[in-house]
């Protein structure tokens, strides 16, 4: 018997005991019918192969580890940056059980979010009475201060409307006449949860600054010194906009941020359990339509909403998750630019810091090949970080990216020397990038917790940066952004290179001479 | 002991009571009264919990459910590891199911076996309009070229499929003859079916009755020689390794498990399956169904089985044994007597660490009644339990075979019903899932996942139960828990307690 109670075994080491060993090749000689091992191994290798990449990337239909999620799960993350907003997912319940769980995995915080559970009858007669008693049930259990709405493909695919539910639940009572309920169609079937984090943004703007679907007076713009900060699709949202908000203070600057679910996704333990926690008042997104200009700092999460504000008369920036010095750079002379307001030497040390950590830690990095996958924005940001490090973003590839984002990174490979080689995979899975690591090996892989089969099949070291991170605790109190922000990206790849050279040399008499204590 | 006083069982029904009263006053009229029959206080001699249940969830309301596909892939099919299931329809379901209930199997992930990976016909605006079903004939090509040795393939249908009318039974009956009779399922386990995940699990057993066992020609032999002492383990998905830590004893009694359902399964062991001379049920409410067509189709008597805790262990054990001969019998009385001390170590360096402490579940499945027992040996009481997506026949066996006078039940608890008890009630120790975990842990109350077992497991057979044992304690006993409140926050102590 392996188990003890004096030294309880967890499983990985319980199945390892030769009780459990024995019963495991049993069964599988036995019952499961198993292929030969020689034929396993002849196509494990033969998946390594340039042959199988090219027939790997010459799929047209089936895709594989997908490295995006659906639109509602962007929706709800912005939702919940509102003040006192409950996420109300029109469609079948499932879906919700799905976000939610989802989102606390990676936050390791409760997600709240509720749905308007359809099933077949209203697959059927449409899902208005869902909406109606849905919209009441939610007003008066949980006590939202606004419900924002989106919807999940079933709703879309039967073409519920959501004004006019919405508009009708009003008018029979489920919450009063003038009470905020901005919505976005999110079809699962259209983009990403990137775009699902757009619509539903610019759904709750424009209800705020356009009238609220007819009820009120559209607003209008009185110009002001303020800006308006929206963070797009972030799986570092606690530790960024924390980041974000101390860089404005320092500069003095007036903002409003849209969607600032900064400490929804970060509750303190201390007895106590808010559904709602912080965010954009309701009276501040109305508001944010008289700000001077409004700086999104991921461009594809945004594409609807910018234009959408830049027609209401303000100026509109966006940038792609900028990490390190160039883009932090660039974010804080815009800032300047637009606010009027001085960088601060207190920023301007912060910058000498990061770049003083570079060159006491280049070496260690240039030169290498780096494989990267994420959204959009994400891997802009950190391919020109790693070209300013002197690495090379050898593919770059996103499953939710387009042409447009494949012409950006391309631009991004031609203003360095490092990126000659560097290619960029639009519209690409996780299995292509298996092939890639196989047939153009890297370094280094950078990419979410799914990138953990990649690292054990590959062999390539992985780098967690990214949503989801399920497998590692606290990354996201952890910002990106900012000059301290790069400094984290930075420490976090220095870790593993250093952890791997370790690894490397610390066999006892045959490569140990290199095992150093000061790297 | 527990925080609570002790109470006699007449103040703990009346607080219950009116516990439950008060929840439902928040709720609108029409919703409070249908609310209220899913909430009750257990009466003793009672033949169910008193509680209506697998009726549709109330809009708008927090339910912790999920949906007929996550019946079906995440729980039924999705753990067969030698097959590929494609999530059919947009990115999302297949995005989110991935590799997360842990359903522990052997293989080479890619190669032979496919269980922690995603495959997605990724729906596109244009499949919604036209159609999946070309699409779908074409990822069935593209997966015999890129995975040749897979066994065979599911379908399992999103949302959209039964929308928009596609005929995956058609595309996969026409692959299936291309490709010299795999096995293709079609499986229609849309999410807006029924009114949560247990659809799927039955839709999931029809479609095995109908696409796998309905194709094996009644003259097959089997792939090995037939034994008297065959079994399958049914509905045991192998969570952290339950199904490995279960199987163990089984086969440690003498017996042979021909399949393992479906954790770490695969297909020939479905195939197998018919051929058993007892099918052992753990899940009964997500494989009741084939069971039940087992006996009836083959004469394969099915019996229900808990294998949390040594004292359920034990006699289940023996529940099992008495479907055999004297061998069996004195298998499992060897089985027992030979893991007796380890139970008797892990309880007693356990037991004194959680004796008298209150449990409150919400679970689905079989959990909310069969790691009661589990809970006992412990010295520990459950207080409050709930299934997410049970039936009249689970509350059945919850009221006649488990819980306590007095008990709250509380059948698809809301998000906020759940908190207000939770409250009220101050257990030591909530057991659910992640969608609750952090909810309680902010309030300061312990939590343990009983679905995924968090990180952890096994939690079944007497291996397992060293790990819950050892769970349990670490959870309610961490030092943690002492300082969630600020101590300037907290309320000064009597006089008296300082003196000590």
């Amino acid at each position: 018997m392996t188990q003890s109670a004096e030294h309880v075994l967890d499983h990985f080491e319980l199945f390892r005991g030769p009780e459990y060993q024995q019963m495991l090749a049993n069964k599988k000689k036995m019952f499961e019918n198993p292929r030969d091992p020689a034929e396993v191994e002849r196509i494990r290798e033969w998946a390594k192969t340039p042959e199988y990449r090219e027939k790997n990337f010459a799929r047209e239909a089936l895709t594989v580890n997908p490295a995006k999620a659906c639109q509602p799960l962007g929706a709800v993350f912005v939702a919940v940056g509102f003040e006192g907003t409950m996420p109300f997912v029109h469609g079948s319940q499932g879906c919700v059980a799905y976000y939610r769980s989802h989102l606390s995995r990676h936050f390791k915080e409760p997600s709240s979010c509720v749905s308007s559970s359809m099933t077949e009858d209203a697959a059927v007669f449409g899902g208005l009475n869902n909406m109606i008693d849905g919209l009441a049930n939610t007003y008066s259990m949980y006590k939202p201060k606004m419900i924002a709405v989106s919807t999940t493909c079933m709703a879309e695919v039967i073409g519920d409307d959501l004004n006019a539910f919405i508009k009708t639940s009003k008018e029979k009572g489920s919450v009063p006449a003038e009470y905020d309920v901005p919505f976005a169609h999110t079809p699962a079937f259209v983009g990403s949860h990137v775009t699902g984090y757009d619509n539903a943004l610019k759904g709750i703007i424009e209800h705020f600054w356009d009238g609220k679907a007819g009820t009120a007076p559209k607003l209008e713009r009185v110009p002001n010194e303020k800006i308006n900060f929206i963070g797009g699709f972030d799986g570092y949202t606690v530790g960024n906009l924390r980041e974000i908000k101390r860089i404005f203070k320092t500069m003095g600057i007036d903002y409003t941020i849209l969607g600032d679910n900064e400490n929804v996704f970060d509750t303190p333990t201390d007895g106590e359990f808010r559904m709602y926690a912080g965010g954009t008042t309701l009276e501040d997104a109305a508001n944010a339509i008289h700000a001077k200009a409004t700086i999104s700092m991921q461009e594809y999460c945004t594409e609807k909403t910018l234009p959408m504000i830049g027609n209401h008369g303000q100026e509109v920036v966006a940038f792609n998750h900028p990490v390190g010095v160039t883009g932090t750079d660039a974010f804080i002379m815009a800032l300047s630019r637009i606010t009027g307001k001085e960088i601060p030497e207190e920023i301007a040390l912060e910058r000498g810091r990061l770049v003083d950590a570079i060159a006491d830690s280049s070496a260690h990095i240039h030169g290498k090949k780096f494989a990267i996958y994420g959204d959009p924005d994400l891997c802009l940001g950190l391919a020109a970080f790693l070209l300013e490090l002197g690495a090379e973003p050898t593919h770059v590839l996103a499953t939710n990216g387009n042409k447009h984002w494949a012409e950006k990174v391309q631009a991004v490979f031609d203003s360095s020397p490092f990126g000659k080689n560097c290619h960029v995979y639009p519209g690409k899975d996780l299995w292509h990038m298996r092939s890639l690591l196989f047939t153009e090996p890297v370094d280094f892989l950078i990419g979410n917790t799914y990138g953990k089969y990649l690292e054990r099949d590959t062999g390539t070291p992985l780098i967690r940066i990214g949503f989801p991170i399920f497998d590692r605790h606290h990354k996201h109190r952890y910002p990106v952004w900012g000059y301290q922000g790069g400094l984290n990206v930075l420490v976090t790849i220095l870790d593993k290179i250093f952890d791997e050279i370790d690894r490397n040399t610390n066999v006892p008499a045959k490569s140990d001479y290199s095992f150093d204590i000061i790297r | 002991m527990s925080v609570t006083e002790k109470q006699s069982v007449a103040e703990i029904k009346a607080r219950n009571k009116e516990l439950i009263a008060e929840v439902l006053k928040v709720y609108p009229e029409k919703t409070a009264k249908r609310r209220a029959k899913h909430l009750n206080v257990h009466e003793n001699g009672k033949s169910d919990c008193g509680v209506k249940s697998n009726i549709k969830s109330i809009p708008g309301v927090m339910t912790i459910r999920g949906c007929a596909y996550a019946g079906s892939k995440g729980v039924v099919w999705g753990p067969i590891k030698d097959m590929i299931h494609i999530s059919h329809g947009p990115v999302g379901c297949g995005q989110y199911s991935w590799a997360a209930r842990r359903n522990y199997y052997i293989g080479t992930t890619g190669i032979d076996t496919f269980v922690t990976m995603q495959f997605t016909s990724d729906f596109q605006e244009k499949d919604i309009v036209f159609g999946g079903d070309k699409k779908l004939a074409k990822i069935m090509d593209e997966i015999q070229d890129l995975f040749p040795l897979n066994n065979g393939i599911t379908v399992q249908s999103e949302c959209p499929i039964g929308l928009i009318g596609d005929d995956i039974e058609a595309v996969s009956k026409v692959k299936s003859k291309e490709y010299d009779g795999k096995t293709i399922v079609p499986v229609r386990c849309e999410g807006f079916r029924g009114v949560s995940q247990s659809l799927g699990h039955h839709i999931a057993n029809d479609a095995i009755r109908d696409w796998v066992f309905d194709k094996i020609p009644a003259d097959a032999a089997p792939r090995f020689e037939p034994s008297d002492y065959d079994v399958a383990i049914i509905g045991d998905y192998n969570i952290g390794g339950d199904a490995w830590s279960s199987r163990i004893l089984l086969e440690e009694m003498g017996l042979r498990v021909i399949a393992q359902w479906s954790g770490d399964g695969s297909l020939a062991e479905l195939e197998a399956t018919p051929k058993a001379k007892l099918n052992v049920l753990h899940c009964y409410r997500s494989m009741n169904y084939i069971s039940r067509h087992m006996e009836e189709k083959y004469n394969i008597p099915w019996c229900e089985y808990n294998f949390f805790g040594p004292s359920k262990i034990a006699e289940s054990l023996r529940k099992i044994a008495s479907f055999f001969d004297d061998k069996i019998k004195e298998g499992a009385e060897r089985v027992i007597a030979k893991y007796q001390p380890l139970m008797d170590a892990v309880i007693a360096k356990y037991r004194p660490r959680l004796e008298g402490k209150t449990v409150m579940l919400f679970v689905g499945g079989l959990r909310p009644r069969h790691v009661i027992g589990a809970y006992e040996d412990l010295g520990m009481e459950v207080v409050g339990t709930g299934y997410e997506f049970g039936h009249n026949d689970d509350y059945q066996r919850t009221a006649q075979h488990y819980v306590k006078d007095g008990t709250l039940i509380y059948d698809d608890v809301t998000g906020y019903e759940f908190e207000k008890f939770v409250e009220k009630v101050q257990p030591d120790l909530v057991g659910s899932g992640i969608k609750e975990k952090y909810v309680f842990q902010k309030m300061g109350v312990p939590f343990r996942q009983m679905h995924s077992w968090d990180y952890s497991g096994p939690y079944h057979g007497y291996d397992g139960f060293a790990i819950f044992a050892r769970d349990m304690d670490m959870a309610i006993n961490s030092p943690v828990w002492k300082m969630a409140k600020a101590p300037w926050k907290q309320a000064p102590k009597p006089l008296l307690q300082a003196a000590e």
